[in-house]
């Protein structure tokens, strides 16, 4: 028997919202919000405008100690996790501990942090780092955390394959759902915005140097300069489908019925290469594990990376998948910014919104689609039936990943089969 | 948790990359004799730290085979990690060409990726630590790579162009059991019929060496390096450092039977817990470990007294050694104080995510050659250690099961199982 993957509980931490409303009022309204940043004065950088979480600390929120021994971004993991398993509202206390798992992606630790104690270490002769540079930096910083505050004691993973990750910890906590986890926290969060973390993605040549947030950021249209980053992300509470049941969870937004991973398996050369068939062939395999026709899927959101090369190899996987104009496309990273792993997580937000309030949230841009980049894009916000929502997302390196959603209809034989 | 498929998984080739011997044999002599690869750090310069010893691959890429623009592009730990690739896929025997590559997957882990580089380049970035604002112009074209870990995998995805799932773990100290076992699974889910999966870490550098001596996590003993790392042993006083990796190519039993491929031992078993108790301490108790043992073990449907060999986590730290001696206590009951175990990290130093892959390498060698390796510098006994830890000399005995663990920061607590490759009884 299959166990089913469902996801029961979210907490968004983005640009466009520390709160499911939030996130989904912004997005709908088409409201922008990326701006100059103020982590740090970036004005000396290519880049100068990013999609920052406003007014963000969890100060009075997490024990003062535990915040000096971690980074911004598992600031963001602590309060996402929070946000998301009272949205569930699932009391951890009466679920076997190690049956639940935390998994989440990240691909770039904790940057600040590291950047501080790197100062620290290269500008002082006592060439010193401080106790908890050992803890907070390295990549799985922030799901250790969270095991320990949620007593998350099952199997945890740590995805570091670039900004597909976040697609992939929702495959992973499906697998490890169907070995026998109730309940794993999983999802994505990013906080590359320090200055040596902008430089490192300032190298790639893929980020926009434009500074009018309106202009900087435009995927798939013939004035694409690049992407903007942006921090944040979301964790999920990702349950077995019987124990969300069992419990009668509130909420049930939407079930994890395929995925698909895929490696280009060639180098990009100028950025310019990639592959589409590889990336369709990811959509495919997630189709094919949903049992789902490319035609009943009702909205795609992808990976809409704004760099001409690459927006050209998707527009053309997701023809190849969906036929021309197939599908109704939306993207929303134009108003909060690439957000890396936590990118694709606010990307599977948006779809299990959607197909909570069955809407199709508008797209933001192309206005005008490069050759080759016209796709069905959602022009409007409109009532529509949004039963499945497939989520594409891709890694720097060649990775391809796709995820697809069903919405969960109250059934009353449960379906099971394998 | 569950059995979920009957899809089996072997492994059919081994490559690695490790102080004291940068190839498969090299590595199996260095441990097989007992010999020990610590030493005074030369890679940089340690002076000033409390902790100045490690084990270092005497490691030259070019004449390992990359080529000038792969030593540009990558840092050291992916250069490892395409070395110990490229020696495991040729001991395979596997062509990967046609459909093939589409059900080939990649999986590699790796604790701190591409921190090395990080750390070069910040220097020159920030003058020194002098700018908070360090000066991007100054940054090497492959800064990027060097920032996302994901290019360890994607580096060997481009290399024999393959399509299949590409993942880098990164859960610390246990990346290179976790990172194996996701490609376990993705062969048992029918994801990939083959994975190329292990680790690499570098993690020799000035901010690596701070870190733990920040912590005092790594062992002062500087005056004697290559007796330094001590596991088990009453006079232990830290782990050393160290670096390499190890890829294995795991492969569905039946599709490696269909090629007659050699098989070196089946992956019977994996499962990991965590303690949710902090991020550098153990509870003496050895619970999670334990449950991540007996775990792999039911997978593997294997007693505990099959067990004939455990390469143990040794990373040669107080609280390490006690917890995991009450987690085999707690797992295999009696039969802890007969089964051998030892601790390779004696010899080669912790390579933080990569030392789990390279123990599962000598696990894999272990069941294939019929020889235990030993745990170097053991000589005093601590009355809390007191099980076979197999010091100094390498036993040759059937091993027909060999159980592997891992701990590491964050709580993580892995088990993975190799055994010889036998008929299911139906």
């Amino acid at each position: 028997m299959i166990r089913r993957a469902v996801v029961t509980g979210i907490g968004v931490v983005a640009p466009s919202g520390t709160s499911t409303d939030e996130h989904w009022a912004t997005i709908s309204a088409g409201e922008s919000r990326l701006g100059p940043v103020s982590l740090f004065d970036a004005s000396s950088y290519r880049t100068t405008i990013a999609g920052e979480v406003k007014g963000f600390s969890v100060e009075g929120k997490v024990d003062g100690r535990l915040l000096v021994q971690t980074d911004r971004w598992t600031h963001m993991g602590f309060q996402a996790a929070e946000q998301a398993l009272a949205d569930s509202s699932l009391d951890l206390s009466t679920v076997d501990p190690y049956a639940v798992s935390v998994v989440m992606a990240s691909s770039s630790g904790g940057n600040q942090f590291g950047q501080r104690e790197l100062q620290r270490l290269w500008s002082q002769p006592s060439r010193t780092v401080g106790a908890y540079q050992s803890i907070a930096w390295f990549y799985a910083a922030t799901v250790g955390q969270l095991s320990i505050r949620h007593q998350a004691k099952g199997p945890n993973n740590v995805l570091v394959s670039e900004s597909a990750g976040g697609l992939d910890s929702l495959a992973h906590a499906a697998r490890s759902i169907n070995r026998g986890v109730s309940v794993v926290l999983a999802g994505g969060i990013e906080a590359p915005l320090s200055p040596y973390a902008l430089s490192c993605q300032l190298r790639t040549g893929w980020l926009s140097p434009r500074t009018d947030p309106r202009r900087a950021y435009l995927p798939f249209d013939t004035d694409a300069a690049g992407y903007v980053p942006g921090e944040g992300g979301v964790v999920f509470v990702v349950e077995d489908l019987e124990h969300a049941l069992g419990r009668a969870a509130p909420t049930i937004y939407g079930e994890i019925t395929g995925w698909g991973a895929t490696h280009d398996g060639e180098r990009a050369v100028n950025g310019l290469v990639g592959s589409p068939h590889q990336y369709a062939r990811a959509m495919r395999l997630a189709l094919e594990r949903g049992e789902t026709e490319p035609g009943d899927v009702h909205m795609v959101i992808p990976d809409a990376l704004g760099v001409p090369g690459p927006d050209l190899v998707e527009a053309t996987a997701i023809n190849e998948v969906f036929g021309a104009k197939g599908v109704p496309v939306t993207s929303h990273k134009a108003l909060t910014g690439r957000l890396y792993q936590g990118g694709a997580a606010l990307d599977v937000t948006t779809g299990l919104l959607a197909m909570r309030e069955q809407v199709i949230p508008g797209t933001a841009g192309p206005r005008r689609p490069a050759k080759g980049c016209e796709l069905n894009f959602a022009q409007q916000t409109r009532a529509s039936t949004v039963d499945s929502v497939m989520v594409g997302a891709r890694g720097f390196g060649g990775y391809n990943s796709a995820v697809l959603l069903r919405r969960y209809a109250n059934e009353t034989a449960v379906v099971t089969g394998g | 948790m569950r059995n979920c498929s009957l899809r089996r998984t072997v492994v059919t080739g081994v490559g690695v990359v490790a102080p004291g011997g940068s190839t498969r044999k090299a590595f199996w002599k260095c441990l097989t004799e007992g010999r020990t690869a610590t030493r005074r750090i030369t890679l940089f310069d340690a002076s000033t730290f409390r902790s100045q010893v490690a084990a270092e691959c005497d490691f030259d890429p070019t004449q390992a085979g990359l080529s000038a623009r792969d030593i540009r592009r990558s840092d050291r730990y992916v250069q490892f990690g395409l070395v110990a690739a490229a020696e495991a896929l040729a001991d395979s025997g596997l062509e990967l060409d046609g459909p093939l590559l589409d059900r080939t997957g990649v999986v590699m882990g790796s604790a701190v990726g591409g921190t090395t580089a990080l750390e070069s380049e910040y220097v020159v970035l920030s003058d020194t630590g002098r700018d908070w604002l360090v000066d991007a112009d100054y940054a090497s074209p492959f800064l990027y790579h060097a920032l996302v870990p994901s290019s360890l995998a994607a580096d060997i995805a481009v290399r024999y162009g393959v399509h299949g799932p590409v993942q880098v773990i990164s859960t610390g100290c246990t990346s290179g059991i976790d990172a194996i076992g996701y490609a376990h699974q993705l062969v048992q889910d029918g994801e990939a019929d083959v994975v190329i999966a292990g680790a690499a870490d570098s993690p020799l550098s000035p901010v690596t060496a701070a870190s733990f001596d920040a912590i005092k996590a790594t062992t002062p003993n500087n005056d004697a390096p290559e007796r330094a790392s001590r596991p088990f042993d009453r006079d232990r006083s830290g782990f050393v450092l160290g670096e390499g990796g190890a890829v294995l190519i795991l492969e569905e039993l039946e599709h490696a039977r269909r090629r007659s491929a050699p098989i070196y031992c089946e992956l019977t078993g994996y499962a990991a817990r965590s303690n949710g108790f902090h991020m550098t301490g153990l509870r003496q108790d050895g619970v999670e470990m334990s449950l991540a043992i007996d775990d792999a073990l039911r997978q593997a449907r294997t007693n505990a007294d099959e067990v004939s060999y455990i390469c143990a986590h040794g990373s040669g730290t107080r609280q390490n050694d006690r917890h995991e001696t009450a987690a085999f206590k707690r797992s295999l009951g009696h039969h802890a104080y007969q089964v051998p175990i030892s601790s390779i990290k004696s010899m080669i130093g912790h390579s933080l995510g990569a030392i789990g892959a390279i123990e599962m390498a000598a696990c894999a060698l272990a069941v294939d050659g019929n020889t235990v390796p030993p745990t170097a510098n053991w000589e005093n006994r601590d009355p809390e250690c007191d099980l076979d830890y197999v010091p100094n000399t390498a036993r040759e005995l059937p091993v027909e099961v060999a159980l592997s663990v891992g701990s590491g920061f964050g709580g993580f607590q892995s088990a993975m199982i190799f055994a010889r490759l036998r008929e299911l009884a139906s």
